[in-house]
């Protein structure tokens, strides 16, 4: 059973559907408990990285999400909720992340070609830079997925699973242990978006 | 490197889809839910479906199946028509819509970008706008291309650009429904002006038109059409398979 963890942000509509479609036992939640009951979770994540982080603390799901991480819970982080697994953000100021994951994440503004339209927008191909990273089991080099984004991570040589060319090797996925994250949008990625799904459920259930 | 998008766009009315469709092997031609599912299925890379109903009643229906659409099909999907107020874009982005695209509302109201875009980020605020020539010059329509704003086009754009829209349909008046290709001229006046993607709109007769599209004005993210993807005159798994012989990177 897959927790989606709820902490106010963003809309988690299209995410819980993906894993109902691909017949995965899936809900929605900010309560520690019934979160403690999942075996993989979900971190999402849309909007601004200061505020996510801060209604994170708030709701005390970052001790939570910390402390399942470490029991060796499988977590996987999705675009700012990727961003949130690192140990900070360069967006608009400096602000402190989970720090899960060593790395942190920067603006495309003035590191990008001048001519590349920022945010980056639309279906991309991945690179995948890590042959044995369990997520991308079932994915070919150069698959295509959907991404929606004006912050990158970087420094995180020791969980890059996969980057995606845009100007410069993006950061597109990371793996390090029970730890995921997709910069990109799988619950939009089509069939190889839910592949990507179906397949950390399944490591979800081994776990 | 980032493709080019290739994306059909599904007018309803009342909770059906209009201007009849002609497709084998489709149970239901004028259900937005099947539809959406044969375009996902063959390739599409986003889905838009606007909104023409003019009822409350044909509003609720349409919100119904916009969450039933956003249920069974997992690329992104936009949705326009009736767009007017904060509550609109709320009203669609809880059924599972991730761009809401704005026209006559943001004429009434510009405004409304400002807001929406600080309130959802500007990724999710699409501004669409109906363009035609008069007298040389290119002047915003609204009311679905009925009315003529006295706007200058160009100036438009680059003003709901400025207050936060992350994107740009250009719709030619001139050029739709004529076949003849996309208003090439036109979209490179605003792809030049704008650094949002730009999606073209109006014309597109054949397969060429897209190679030519995406030749011609590299800056062009994404082509837009309707009938001729509806009517089975443009497959857009062919379509696909020509933009990529022709060196154009497309997702297949």
């Amino acid at each position: 059973m897959i927790g989606i963890i709820d902490y106010g942000v963003g809309n988690l509509f299209s995410l819980k559907s993906s894993f109902e479609a691909i017949g995965e036992e899936v809900f929605v939640s900010g309560d520690t408990t019934e979160l403690s009951r999942a075996d993989g979770l979900i971190l999402p994540g849309v909007g601004a990285f200061a505020d996510a982080a801060q209604k994170l603390r708030d709701s005390g799901l970052d001790k939570f999400v910390r402390e399942a991480a470490q029991n060796g819970t499988p977590l996987m982080g999705i675009c700012l909720g990727m961003q949130l697994l690192f140990e900070k953000s360069f967006e608009y100021g400096e602000h402190e992340g989970l720090g899960l994951l060593k790395g942190q994440v920067v603006p495309m503004n003035g590191s990008l070609p001048s001519d590349l339209k920022i945010p980056h927008i639309g279906w991309n191909g991945l690179n995948i830079a890590d042959n044995t990273c369990p997520l991308f089991r079932n994915i070919k080099d150069g698959d295509c997925v959907y991404f929606v984004h004006s912050f990158y991570a970087e420094g995180c040589e020791d969980s890059l699973a996969a980057t995606t060319e845009y100007g410069k090797e993006l950061t597109a996925a990371v793996a390090k242990g029970n730890v995921y994250g997709c910069q990109f949008h799988p619950e939009k990625s089509g069939t190889v978006g839910l592949e990507i799904l179906r397949t950390f459920s399944n490591i979800s259930k081994n776990a | 490197m980032i493709t080019k998008r290739i994306i059909p766009c599904l007018d309803v009315r009342n909770g059906r889809v209009v201007k009849g469709v002609n497709f084998e092997g489709l149970s239901d031609v004028s259900s937005p839910v099947e539809l959406g599912k044969y375009y996902s299925d063959c390739g599409a890379d986003e889905l838009v479906f606007y909104d023409i109903t003019a009822s409350a009643e044909g509003r609720a229906l349409f919100t119904d199946i916009l969450t039933q659409v956003a249920k069974t099909i997992f690329i992104p999907l936009t949705v326009g028509g009736g767009i007017n107020t904060l509550d609109d874009f709320d009203r669609v982005l809880k059924c599972g819509a991730d761009k809401v695209s704005v026209n006559s509302g943001a004429i009434r109201n510009p405004g409304l970008i400002t807001e929406a875009a600080q309130k959802y980020g500007d990724q999710c605020v699409v501004i669409s706008a109906d363009v035609k020539r008069v007298d040389g010059v290119f002047r915003v329509f609204a009311k679905g291309g009925r009315e003529n704003t006295g706007m200058e086009a160009i100036s438009w754009i680059k003003s709901c650009v400025d207050r936060g829209a992350g994107e740009v349909v250009l719709n030619s008046i001139d050029t739709d429904g004529v076949k003849g290709g996309f208003d090439l001229e036109m979209l490179k006046a605003v792809s030049d002006a704008v650094n949002v993607p730009v999606i073209a709109s109006g014309g597109a007769g054949c397969i060429e038109d897209f190679v030519t599209l995406f030749h011609t004005l590299p800056k062009v993210d994404a082509g837009l059409a309707a009938s001729i993807f509806h009517f089975g005159e443009v497959q857009i798994p062919d379509l696909k398979k020509v933009l990529r012989e022709n060196n154009i990177n497309v997702r297949l």
